[in-house]
């Protein structure tokens, strides 16, 4: 065990824990499977860059430029750090949900011949428990291209069903794309053993790490995955900066997905030529001095361990789970003790809807979030409306859970229903 | 407290004992409406008779708002010439507007002066709303499909 979080020490550099919530009461902030909140020093970075730095990366011959590049590019280095992944392997883009598009979209721009080309008899796989933003963007690149998109179910337990792995993720695949951790029920999945499946019969795999890279280690050469996404905002970072990592093999081969400055290397009236990776997928001018506060956030998170990130995580999600699942009338969704299970927690009240339990709560100064998570298809399987879902995170502790338990059992006197 | 302004006893009792809540056989036409950031969903059958609302039934899954906020619209509507009720549902999406200043006249809202606290809470209005919207849609199809 490692030295815990001093979370009332660390949660000085998050001015936005001094604001009154409803009431005058303190804010207990349960939503960060949504979005994290940010830390001094991260917008203190955005700050400087616009107040010294600022200048259009790329271009100019400027004592600017040189330093916005600088500090874009040392900004890249930070991320590839963060993952175990390859400086010229990282893609900044605007979010998770362009990380997967940029995929989808540039295996939908292949030309026939190429390993990304897709066509009826291709398979993609995904499974029950994806976000939207990793089950849109290949359910249309199926019905687009006429490839059959097949996914894994979920067990009772909340886990994915991996009995016939090798039926699902069959010779025909040639895309397995996959959550690393569902942000409703927190099941961590196995991505290795998905992984090891997908190379047999020469699949890619793409891994949407917006729930698993801010509060684990993530090495993705260990992982043994092609392609990984995740958001800024969801790891102290500032909103608008994303993060696309692939294989420079696959990079190379790869047809861009937006076009326009910056992403060339030649450019006629009738033709164009690309930039090698990152660049080629980095059209116009991007967003640098987001690119600099995730790389602030990113620092910070190592700087307090990521090890020690995941053992707070693991502490209140057994806790949290020891004070909700013995409550009457409350069911937990998903895992029911904290092995593979990272620290998101959604339930249901008997006789209340999730949006009357989130205005409950929010009256007791808790945010959660309320509703189908962007999992639809996920909420029909589990024969739910809805849920309320409470995240935790580093600036999070155990009182904060006590204030959820005892909010939950008033919420249920409110409403009549124990 | 705020929690209590919001949800008033007469708002529970809609929610645990919703009007017209069985969708009826026959109808003019039927709807359904989605809420697509929180997933709830309402099918509202109205039947349109020389301009008078004769029936509006309903079925659906939503919060405590909503699914009382459906059950007092119906309650109102039933019975009323479309013009008016057109105009009640005006007054109604006023009042969801008014950001927690207008109280709402309870001489045409009846009941539904009960939901004037939701306006102070803008993710919800669309909760008060989604039956009503039902219902608007419902009658410009119904006033549509007769005019043919």
């Amino acid at each position: 065990m490692t030295q815990p979080i001093d979370v009332a020490a660390l949660k000085r550099d998050f001015a936005i824990f001094d604001k009154k919530m409803r009431g005058g009461k303190r804010l207990v902030y349960l939503d960060s499977g949504a979005t994290s909140q940010k830390p001094r020093q991260v917008l203190d970075a955005e700050r400087y860059f616009y107040e010294n730095n600022n200048a259009a990366v790329h271009r100019g011959a400027h004592l600017l430029a040189e330093e916005a590049n600088e500090a874009y590019e040392g900004a890249r280095q930070s991320v590839a750090d963060f993952i175990g992944a390859n400086v010229e392997e990282t893609i900044f883009t605007k979010g998770a949900t362009e990380s997967l598009n940029l995929i989808a979209y540039s295996f939908g721009n292949s030309k026939p011949g190429s390993r990304f080309h897709l066509k009826a008899g291709d398979r993609i796989v995904v499974s029950e428990m994806e976000h939207h933003a990793n089950l849109i963007p290949w359910q249309q690149l199926a019905k687009r291209t006429g490839a059959e998109l097949v996914w894994f179910e979920i067990t009772d337990e909340g886990r994915l069903d991996l009995t016939k792995i090798s039926d699902v993720i069959d010779s025909k695949t040639k895309i397995v794309a996959i959550t690393h951790q569902s942000n409703v029920l927190g099941t961590i999945n196995p991505i290795k053993e998905i992984a090891a499946q997908a190379k047999k019969v020469g699949a890619v795999v793409v891994l949407d790490a917006c729930q698993s890279a801010p509060h684990f280690k993530i090495d993705v050469k260990e992982l043994g995955i092609d392609f990984l996404a995740f958001s800024g905002h969801k790891a102290l970072g500032p909103t608008g900066v994303g993060v696309c990592w692939g294989k420079s093999e696959h990079l190379a081969e790869m047809e861009p997905f937006l076009t326009g400055g910056s992403m060339i290397e030649s450019v006629t009236m009738t033709d164009a030529t690309w930039a090698p990776a990152p660049r080629k997928f980095e059209a116009g001018v991007p967003n640098m001095a987001q690119a600099v506060g995730l790389a602030t956030a990113l620092t910070y998170l190592t700087k307090i361990g990521m090890d020690r990130v995941a053992e707070h995580d693991a502490l209140l999600t057994a806790y949290a789970l020891s004070k909700l699942i013995p409550l009457a009338g409350v069911k937990v969704i998903g895992p029911q003790n904290g092995v593979d299970r990272g620290a998101v927690i959604s339930f249901t009240i008997d006789g209340v809807h999730p949006h009357d339990v989130g205005q409950a709560l929010d009256g007791n100064g808790i945010a959660v979030r309320t509703g189908h998570h962007c999992a639809w298809p996920l909420m029909r399987k589990l024969g739910l409306v809805g849920t309320t879902r409470a995240s935790f995170y580093i600036y999070n502790d155990k009182s904060d859970i006590d204030i959820l338990a005892d909010s939950i059992v008033e919420a249920q006197k409110f409403f009549k229903v124990n | 407290m705020e929690l209590e302004s919001l949800y008033q006893e007469v708002i529970l009792d809609h929610y645990k004992h919703p009007a017209n809540k069985k969708l009826s056989s026959d109808y003019s036409t039927q709807v359904h409406h989605v809420n697509p950031s929180c997933g709830d969903e309402i099918t509202l059958n109205l039947t349109l008779q020389n301009g008078l609302i004769k029936q509006v039934s309903w079925e659906g899954v939503g919060c405590s708002i909503s699914q009382a906020s459906t059950s007092i619209m119906t309650d109102l509507m039933i019975g009323k010439d479309t013009e008016s009720a057109l105009s009640v549902l005006d007054e109604f999406t006023a009042l969801m507007q008014s950001k927690g200043l207008a109280k709402g006249n309870e001489l045409v809202l009846e009941d539904a002066v009960a939901l004037a606290g939701v306006s102070k809470f803008p993710a919800r209005i669309k909760c008060a709303l989604l039956g009503w919207m039902a219902f608007k849609d419902a009658i410009s199809q119904s006033v549509a499909d007769q005019t043919k």
